[in-house]
């Protein structure tokens, strides 16, 4: 049977894993099939920041052999996947996007980057990402933007643009993204794939380069639910290396995308992530995604959140003072960039010269706002009272559970806009993650689900499902049956709408 | 409140990072912007309020006190701008006077 490798890349994950477990293709067909993709539409998009198709094709060779030899394969056996270039790959080169990182190779992997390799996945390359997963567009990556496959002049979002491009461009059937503030949610509304922050905690952040800790956490970017789910499978569990790992079973994730069955579950509509600021088209698909989902049986009723409207601001609180914290490792001494250093400096001053050099605009105002949040006579009335918002949300979030078994919004306020519009205006950029906030601070598990088009632009939204710590399995069971619903309606996947990429002519990866 | 291209140094002094006066003048107005926003954060009475510093309550975790391999050495030197008889070299920590 011939298999074109265009085919090979339009197709699922679970579906490729089967077809590489009978033998009705290899790893290294697929591999292959997914580097010519790729060097064929990375002119245009920019999702990644390095690919290593040698690395890769051995890897795919090693699953190809195992299966050859009867060994016993993990379901995602020989799968590419992207990896978010803010965790670390042994050997390979990990920027976070920035230049104070410019040509670092991390001497270890991630647990996430183990456990993937471990269950014979192939990680195909890093992607691009806001400088230190800072951004709602990944026009703050040092390395140039990354462009939407829907329309190459506006965002992929952010900060996990690259990830989220990847799958949408089909370079990659899977990719890892990091969620400290919507970075997996926003740029999976506004591409049209799936995206999901997993629980805080349910996957390790040991070996991602931290940028808030209490916020950060890793999850899986993909084209289905089913898909999404399998690799959720393989990455998340209990990790001794990080502290705030979750010692308990992970949900079942991939049974109950499996099912989809929303029968009686109760669904609350929150009233504050809605209405004024949120654009007609996004209302428009959200409000009939919530009525397939009661059409499917499910139970829908408002529900109010009143303390939301402070997330944004306590967020943006709450991240610079962490991450200004984080980045102090950044000094220029032990790895990365140094700058000034020609012996008239002291190590003060070539700290000031290395971070002035290797940091972006967005990375420096974060550090300074930060700063100024923890200073002595501001601790009270900003940090302090921003974790006091953080106490309260989480309380809405309780009382709302309460009475619900998941909550809705749409993912983000508009559809993708177009690449420069808002970079100098942080105030304009951070709105993009209002409705994916609240999730971060009370550490909750959320999900972004493609939903249909905006008719007045015909762009990607996204509705978010947000469900309590360790139920998991509920996001993807909303997920799989609105997938399951929608899909029906139009007959293909949403992404089958998306126009096809002009293909670079020459471009052959070997 | 307003926060002026001086107060900006204080800050990036604070946080090691040098600035040029252009970038001051570019980041002051900026901040403020911000600082203005998130101020709302103190509308909310919360006195009797706790904070939450973190999603999960945690506590402290260690591991068994047992002798595990760790970084080799020239791994942990490989990513090092400077080094020198197996140490990170770096500029020097004294004042010239000092």
């Amino acid at each position: 049977m011939s298999t074109s490798s265009t085919d090979l890349t339009r197709r699922t994950a679970a579906d490729l894993a089967t077809a590489i477990a009978s033998g009705e293709t290899s790893s290294v067909e697929v591999v292959q099939a997914h580097l010519d993709r790729m060097a064929a539409v990375e002119p245009a998009v920019h999702a990644f920041l390095h690919v290593d198709g040698e690395r890769a094709l051995a890897a795919a060779a090693r699953v190809d052999a195992d299966r050859a030899e009867g060994r016993a394969l993990g379901p995602l056996a020989g799968v590419p996947v992207a990896l978010k270039d803010v965790l670390t790959q042994a050997g390979a080169p990990t920027t976070c996007g920035s230049k104070v990182l410019e040509g670092w190779v991390p001497p270890y992997d991630a647990t996430v980057t183990r456990r993937m390799l471990d269950a014979g996945l192939v990680i195909l390359g890093k992607t691009n990402l806001d400088e230190f997963a800072m951004g709602s567009s990944t026009e703050n990556s040092a390395y140039g933007p990354t462009h939407n496959p829907w329309d190459l002049d506006r965002i992929p979002g952010g900060s996990g643009g690259g990830s989220a491009a990847a799958v949408a461009a089909y370079e990659a059937p899977l990719a890892i993204g990091t969620d400290t503030g919507g970075s997996i949610r926003q740029p999976a509304s506004v591409t049209g794939t799936v995206g999901i922050k997993p629980t805080y905690g349910g996957t390790s952040r040991y070996g991602l380069v931290a940028l808030a800790s209490s916020l950060d956490q890793p999850g899986p970017c993909a084209r289905t639910v089913l898909d999404a789910a399998l690799l959720h499978q393989v990455i998340a569990g209990h990790d001794p290396r990080d502290s705030t790992s979750i010692d308990a079973p992970v949900p079942d994730v991939v049974g109950a995308a499996r099912s989809g069955d929303v029968r009686g579950m109760r669904i609350g509509v929150v009233r504050e992530l809605g209405g004024e600021g949120y654009a007609p088209g996004v209302e428009q698909r959200f409000h009939e995604a919530v009525e397939t989902l009661a059409g499917l049986g499910a139970e829908v009723v408002e529900v109010s959140c009143p303390n939301f409207s402070y997330a944004l601001p306590a967020y943006y609180l709450v991240l610079p003072s962490e991450a200004s914290s984080n980045l102090a490792k950044f000094d220029g001494m032990r790895f990365g960039l140094r700058a000034g250093d020609d012996g008239s400096h002291s190590a003060e001053e070539v700290m000031g010269l290395t971070r002035e050099a290797g940091f972006g605009a967005e990375v420096k105002r974060r550090i300074i706002l930060g700063t100024y949040a923890l200073s002595s006579g501001y601790y009270d009335a900003y940090y302090g009272q921003a974790q006091k918002v953080r106490t309260l949300v989480s309380r809405d979030f309780e009382a709302a559970f309460a009475q619900v078994d998941v909550l809705v919004s749409p993912s983000t306020p508009t559809t993708a806009f177009r690449l420069g519009e808002k970079v100098d205006d942080p105030l304009a950029m951070y709105l993009n993650d209002l409705c994916t906030i609240p999730s971060n601070l009370a550490g909750n598990a959320s999900a972004s689900f493609p939903v249909g088009l905006a008719p007045e632009d015909g762009l990607p939204v996204g509705l978010q499902v947000m469900a309590p710590p360790l139920a998991d399995d509920r996001l993807y069971r909303v997920g799989a049956a609105l997938e399951r619903a929608l899909e029906e309606r139009w007959g293909a996947p949403l992404l089958a709408q998306a126009p096809e990429l002009a293909v670079h002519e020459g471009g052959v990866a070997k | 409140m307003a926060l002026t291209p001086n107060d900006v140094a204080d800050l990036a002094r604070l946080a090691r990072i040098e600035l040029t006066p252009a970038e001051l003048e570019h980041l002051a107005p900026q901040l403020d912007a911000i600082l203005e926003a998130v101020a709302k954060v103190s509308e909310v009475a919360a006195d009797d309020i706790p904070p939450t510093s973190h999603p999960l309550p945690l506590d402290n975790v260690q591991r068994a006190d047992v002798v595990v391999p760790s970084m080799p050495r020239e791994a942990a030197l490989a990513g090092a701008p400077a080094a020198e008889e197996d140490r990170f070299r770096v500029p020097r920590i004294l004042g010239e006077e000092g």
